[in-house]
């Protein structure tokens, strides 16, 4: 009755195309737009900043990366936590080797340099597919992971291997190191984000876009179409490449502060992220904002619940919040092979017509 | 995803109802992944003390503890969390259990005027009360552990260590790689070979790194291990026939749980240690009679007098020292965090203490002070017995080698004020 189409005329072609088509959803993401850029940060804490906002936003760039590459190029990777590592490190070293260049410039060239990576461990994808390609990636993984251990230049020689940022300013405030303020770190993210998704959610529906999608939906008939199969998969997994670098270099310098290779980007990363693009929807930005909310808010409330409200042991919360992500993730695979992505538009289609279905 | 915050929010503001004039003692610990096996029995006896002295003096100077348990799972995600949760309680001192969570926390509790008590874990360089202000690992570190070692094998073998060769099988992380650089110093100090044999988290896999002692024959095996890398590391020390009483593990690595699996093979294994082992004092019949005798016991309650449960208890014990020493200071029964920093940096515990406390000669006698957070750094060591199936001290607690490891210490405390801009204190 309320959500609908009708009566919202649409005069040019852009406004025809636009993301949001219809009023009340554009209204509601101006709406989100507004709260989550002038209302939260006057009411952010460092619990809701550290524990639940910095994560959510980390892992939704990280998400729409992944999401770019096996959502909609069809291109499985098990790397996603090595190549998070190279971001967090290309970012250490950025910053304490020119340190007089702002973190910002500094979290985009780790995301360029990660993309450049990527491509690397891409190259194989050319000539091997699905599951093979998978443990190609997964060798990434394991190989990247095992270079940040062995190769002291990257930690900068310190004697624990473990790498720590140092206090960066932007405009004066500090984002990086002890001394920020909640406030600062969660609008560096959401700044990130927000950019990061709006150039997602362009180049997906653009030509790049629909290279991807015709590459995973069947390559051989998107090569007679003529896509340029190398293009097209080189392309996909540098730009997956530069969110998941971004992503990375926010993990380290802004949420983690310290972080040890093996520990913060080890193969239950790449998994992780793999299942928010998964239970969120693949081949969707929303999807990987779904996905990732889920993954990181599901366990926080159970704790809260458990531990804080029902009082029960902090082990036995523990062990069953595994049991019910796990359960959770079948039941939705049975359920909504298409995830939290296609359950919203199906509400949403219900929407529309209701009270009136038929 | 609205519906969930906003659970979430009233989950939160019911979570955070105040609760007046109690001391909170939060204890991030992990009863859960590869490394619950140390992590059980440490929070047990962490917990226990602190029920204890609830039961049977009421708190701490009259005001009531209370522990607030976070599962951590050895994950520094999951620690970050648990650090912003328990720390709006009023949260008087962290003790992480986790040298990747230690370094994470390093910063924050100093911007928080929060202390974190590291007791033979984390930054060793965090001994240097001038650099960090808020970190302490008093009684012993992992230099003096490293040094321990080497001094115990001088004087096995006659105060000669030229040519003797060591390997290090260690965790490769931020934990395993600590003791490296003392070691590389006492090695041009001694002149004995070392290799170092990284094995990764968690541990499980070993082959290849004992199929390399076997080849190369170490005179003696140091181990950095964790959780599950114990147990299997002591499996393949038995499995090659390596003796095992040249094999040497840090404090972390010497538990019950980690040789018990091996079984008779284990016999002989040594461990480092910086307290007592063993059920021999008056304290744990007060446990008995107020903790366990009345339900109140932490966990399963089948940890009490293991190695690990005694070092939880005993880092309760320093931290309840230190709160009471503050309240000395203060004069206020109800202290905040930054005062029980001052407390902890004017602990001073003697033989007299412990043994009123029910623990005599339980650990060294110490006093902290502003520019030595990391005590005196005595070392003893424990030998496994198998068929009786208990530790034993077999060493007195003895001096490390204090002039290479004050030098390591000043350089990289030195090294990370620089770094960070951070203003020598203890003026």
């Amino acid at each position: 009755m309320f959500y609908r189409e009708a009566g919202d005329f649409k005069k040019t072609y852009s406004a025809d195309n636009q993301t949001f088509p219809i009023k009340i959803d554009r209204v509601g993401y101006y709406l989100a737009l507004v709260v989550a850029f002038l209302v939260i940060p006057f009411v952010i804490n460092d619990y809701w900043a550290n524990a639940i906002l910095l994560p959510f936003l980390i892992y939704s760039i990280a998400a729409i990366g992944l999401n770019i590459l096996v959502g909609y190029c069809g291109q499985v990777s098990l790397g996603t936590g090595g190549f998070m590592a190279v971001g967090a490190y290309a970012c250490y070293k950025l910053m304490t080797s020119f340190p007089e260049v702002n973190i910002f410039f500094h979290v985009i060239l780790s995301g360029g340099i990660t993309g450049l990576v990527c491509v690397l461990f891409g190259l194989p994808s050319l000539r091997i597919k699905g599951f093979y390609l998978a443990v190609a990636t997964l060798a990434a993984q394991f190989f990247l992971v095992w270079l940040f251990n062995r190769v002291p230049w990257f930690y900068n020689y310190s004697a624990s291997g473990q790498i720590n940022a140092p206090e960066r300013m932007v405009f004066g405030i500090p984002v990086t190191g002890p001394n920020t303020e909640s406030w600062a770190t969660y609008l560096f993210c959401l700044v990130f984000l927000v950019l990061s998704a709006l150039i997602a959610r362009n180049l997906t529906r653009g030509m790049a876009g629909r290279k991807w999608m015709a590459i995973r939906d069947m390559d051989i008939a998107a090569e007679i179409i003529g896509v340029n199969p190398l293009k097209a998969k080189i392309s996909a997994f540098a730009v997956s490449g530069f969110f998941v670098g971004i992503s990375g270099a926010l993990f380290f310098a802004l949420y983690l502060g310290a972080v040890e290779v093996g520990e913060a980007f080890g193969i239950t990363k790449s998994f992780l992220v793999l299942f928010m693009i998964i239970i969120g929807g693949l081949g969707s930005i929303f999807g990987s904002f779904a996905g990732a909310a889920f993954l990181v808010l599901l366990p926080v409330v159970l704790k809260v619940v458990g531990v804080d409200m029902l009082g029960w042991p902090t082990d036995i919360v523990a062990h069953l919040q595994l049991v019910i992500v796990g359960g959770l993730i079948i039941m939705f695979l049975i359920l909504e092979p298409h995830g939290l992505a296609q359950l919203w538009r199906v509400a949403k289609q219900k929407l529309r017509l209701w009270p009136f279905p038929h | 995803m609205k519906t969930k915050f906003a659970t979430m929010a009233v989950a939160a503001v019911m979570a955070a109802a105040p609760a007046m004039a109690d001391l909170v003692f939060p204890s991030l610990s992990y009863r859960t992944g590869p490394y619950a096996a140390g992590g059980i029995p440490f929070a047990d006896g962490y917990a226990d003390y602190f029920t204890l002295l609830n039961e049977r003096d009421g708190g701490i100077g009259g005001v009531p503890t209370r522990l607030l348990e976070c599962e951590t799972g050895y994950n520094t995600e999951k620690g970050v969390e648990c650090y912003e949760s328990t720390k709006g309680e009023g949260a008087l001192v962290y003790q992480p259990l986790s040298t990747g969570i230690t370094y994470q926390l390093i910063p924050k509790t100093t911007a928080d005027n929060i202390p974190m008590h590291t007791m033979g874990y984390g930054r060793t360089s965090a001994a240097n009360g001038k650099v960090f202000s808020h970190t302490f690992n008093y009684p012993g570190t992992y230099w003096n552990g490293a040094s321990g070692a080497v001094n115990y094998l001088l004087a096995e073998n006659g105060g000669d260590l030229k040519g003797h060769k060591i390997a290090l099988v260690y965790h490769n992380s931020a934990y395993g790689k600590e003791p490296i650089r003392t070691l590389e110093e006492l090695q041009k100090k001694h002149g004995f070979e070392l290799s170092l044999m990284p094995v990764d988290h968690p541990g499980q896999e070993q082959k290849s790194q004992w199929l390399q002692i076997r080849r190369e024959k170490p005179d003696t095996v140091l181990m950095w291990g964790w959780g599950v890398m114990n147990q299997v590391a002591i499996q393949e020390a038995a499995n090659i026939r390596f003796p095992m009483e040249n094999f040497i593990g840090i404090w972390w690595s010497g538990a019950e749980h980690d040789v018990l699996s091996a079984g008779a093979k284990a016999n002989g294994y040594k461990a480092l240690t910086f307290h007592n082992v063993g059920r021999d004092f008056p304290i744990f019949d007060d446990i008995q009679k107020h903790v366990v005798d009345t339900g109140k016991a932490a966990g399963a309650g089948d940890q009490i007098g293991n190695v690990l449960y005694n070092r939880g208890m005993y880092a309760a014990m320093l931290a309840a020292e230190a709160a009471k020493t503050a309240q000395e200071i203060h004069g206020v029964a109800d202290i905040n965090a930054g005062q029980m920093r001052d407390g902890m940096e004017a602990l001073s515990i003697t033989e007299e203490k412990m043994a009123a406390l029910g623990m005599p000669n339980f650990g060294p006698s110490f006093d902290v002070s502003c520019e030595n957070h990391g005590g005196p750094g005595l070392v003893g060591v424990t030998q496994w017995d198998a068929d009786s199936q208990t530790w034993s001290l077999i060493s007195d607690f003895a001096e490390t080698d204090q002039e290479v490891i004050g030098a390591l210490i000043a350089e990289d405390s030195n090294a990370y004020a620089s770094e960070n801009n951070i203003e020598m204190g203890c003026k």
